[in-house]
């Protein structure tokens, strides 16, 4: 029996955060994304669960790490200044593999900028925002159901790779209301694997492409976590190149060797486009709009939503636009994702960009135009 | 058929919680789908607000203004700035109580806007007593003249949505604001 709630995202994301099993949440509250920490503040002591307001983010992501290791599927949310800081943290919980999740509600930027307006100008940040070589899980909802179930598979990836995994909203998406239907069927949990109390358990063995369940505080292990580069056991073992070689190819391998696995797409229309439009979270509406409108006058155009922008799902990229004359990048920021597809297209086919900054969704008139600029040129 | 609705006034008046309430009435208790989306400042009161409902029988793709069916102005500040967004022989609904459509007569005029008075501030104050349920007044005249969603979704909307214990006053607002027009 599905359930229907004409709710916000960032509602729907609490939600589906109590859904997949979060029972804490450390944050600071900034908007857009405050309703997130609001509804969770209200509903987490409902089921057992915990709610801190942190002195910042920076304590924020160091809250979450350590309820990860007390065993508690854990979260916290924020905007783009929030995520700047949390960024030393982020790199400490992937050298860590603490399985957490991040939803970052983003505005206009950079700095404060525009606290209530939408934009799309921390995907990059999200990839690159701590330092060194890290493969991030980044998943950007595009309507308020989607940020219902994509919070839920936020929360499964985290305990599957044991990583942190970013939710990339937007404001549109964060505060926009509509129908939601909450499909029990349609719900699956990675519930949280722990190991076996055993003498030669490692918290960081090296499993080819994966990774080892983790146990808790107080399970009765005798276990070391750091951010400095460690063997399986979790000691500190700075100057072999080969421990750290191994280490930080085996945390970007279990990614990136699964990166078909992990990301996700939805098209249509690819089949026979001249044009591809590809965009991702809130725009991907207008883009759909625009290219419903357009398909009537009789241009062949389709679209490609990228549900998971990190790891970016190259080889359906790559498939789809096979035999486009034209790819049309849509974002609201001025080129990021925009880069990924240049990179792996610009030997097969023209690509296009179409940004839109300031706070307002791109309307389809302006896609539809940029269509015709692009084909008719 | 796609209806786009624009609830505009300043902030403290209850706009969003307007849009809430008509979204949700189309949306849970009608058989349609409703987006409803906001922009407004960082102030908490008295900075402009702006709330957008879309209405459709299909599945709603983009979510905010395209082609503007109805303008639902609460101020003369956001009348005149969101006047124009407003398509040939669309609905301008004001309270003449806060704005004046003078202001507005010759777009008014020249794009055979269908005008509509509606004082739901003195409606509020006059028959409920209190200012503050104005915006619910207005949402039963926006039932009303646009009818594009039933009478009685938009009810169980408000008792869905208004705070508990309030529910009489709100409905009793909703009935005197559907009484304004005709």
């Amino acid at each position: 029996m599905a359930e229907e709630y004409f709710i916000q995202g960032n509602e729907a994301c609490a939600k589906g955060a109590i859904v997949a099993g979060c029972r804490f949440f450390a944050g600071y509250p900034i908007t857009p994304s405050t309703e997130i920490a609001e509804t969770l503040a209200h509903d987490l002591p409902k089921v057992g669960g915990s709610f801190v307001q942190m002195e910042d983010e920076i304590a924020s992501m160091g809250a979450i790490i350590g309820a990860s290791w007390g065993g508690t599927k854990s979260m916290t949310a924020t905007s783009g200044p929030g995520l700047s800081l949390m960024q030393e943290n982020i790199g400490y919980a992937f050298l860590t593999e603490t399985p957490l999740v991040i939803v970052d509600v983003q505005r206009g930027s950079p700095s404060t900028a525009q606290p209530t307006m939408g934009a799309q100008g921390d995907m990059m940040q999200a990839r690159w925002g701590s330092h060194g070589d890290y493969e991030p899980i980044a998943l950007s909802p595009a309507s308020v159901e989607e940020f219902f179930y994509f919070t839920i598979k936020a929360f499964n990836l985290a305990e599957q790779y044991r990583v942190p995994v970013f939710i990339m909203a937007d404001e549109t998406m964060g505060h926009m209301r509509e129908k939601m239907r909450i499909d029990e069927d349609r719900i699956e949990i990675v519930p949280r694997k722990r190991p076996e109390l055993t003498d030669d358990y490692l918290p960081f063995k090296h499993v080819e492409n994966g990774t080892t369940p983790m146990p808790a505080f107080g399970d009765g292990f005798n276990i070391h976590i750091t951010g400095l580069t460690h063997d399986e056991r979790g000691y500190p073992d700075t100057n072999d190149p080969e421990t750290h070689s191994r280490l930080i190819n085996r945390l970007c391998g279990k990614i990136l060797n699964n990166r078909n696995e992990i990301s996700s797409v939805f098209h249509q229309f690819c089949d026979d486009a001249d044009t591809i439009i590809i965009s991702y979270g809130s725009p991907i509406r207008a883009v759909i709009e625009a290219v419903l409108k357009i398909r009537k006058e009789g241009r062949k155009v389709g679209y490609i939503k990228i549900d998971t922008p990190w790891p970016f799902p190259e080889e359906q990229v790559i498939e789809l636009t096979e035999g486009a004359k034209n790819v049309i990048v849509v974002e609201m920021n001025l080129k990021q994702m925009y880069w990924e597809v240049e990179r792996i297209l610009k030997e097969k086919t023209n690509v296009h960009f179409m940004g839109k900054i300031g706070g307002l969704l791109p309307a389809p008139d302006e896609i539809i135009y940029e269509v015709k600029k692009v084909e008719d040129k | 058929m796609r209806t786009e609705i624009r609830i505009c006034g300043f902030g403290g008046q209850g706009i969003i919680l307007a849009g809430i309430i008509l979204g949700k009435a189309a949306s849970l208790f009608d058989e349609n789908e409703a987006v409803q989306t906001q922009s407004y400042g960082p102030e908490a009161r008295g900075g402009a607000s702006k709330c957008e409902v879309v209405i459709d029988n299909k599945l709603i793709e983009y979510p905010k203004v395209q082609d503007l069916d109805v303008l639902v102005a609460m101020s003369n500040e956001a009348l005149i700035k969101y006047i124009g967004d407003l398509k040939d022989e669309g609905t301008l609904i004001v309270d003449p109580g806060t704005t004046d459509v003078e202001d507005v007569r010759e777009f008014i005029d020249s794009h055979n806007i269908k005008v509509y008075e509606a004082p739901a501030t003195k409606t509020a104050m006059d028959e409920i007593g209190i200012k503050i349920v104005a915006n619910i007044v207005m949402v039963g005249a926006i039932t009303k003249i646009t009818k594009v969603i039933s009478k009685e979704a938009v009810m169980k909307s408000i008792e869905d949505s208004v705070p508990k214990g309030t529910e009489e006053k709100n409905i009793a607002a909703f009935e005197a604001g559907y009484a304004l027009v005709e």
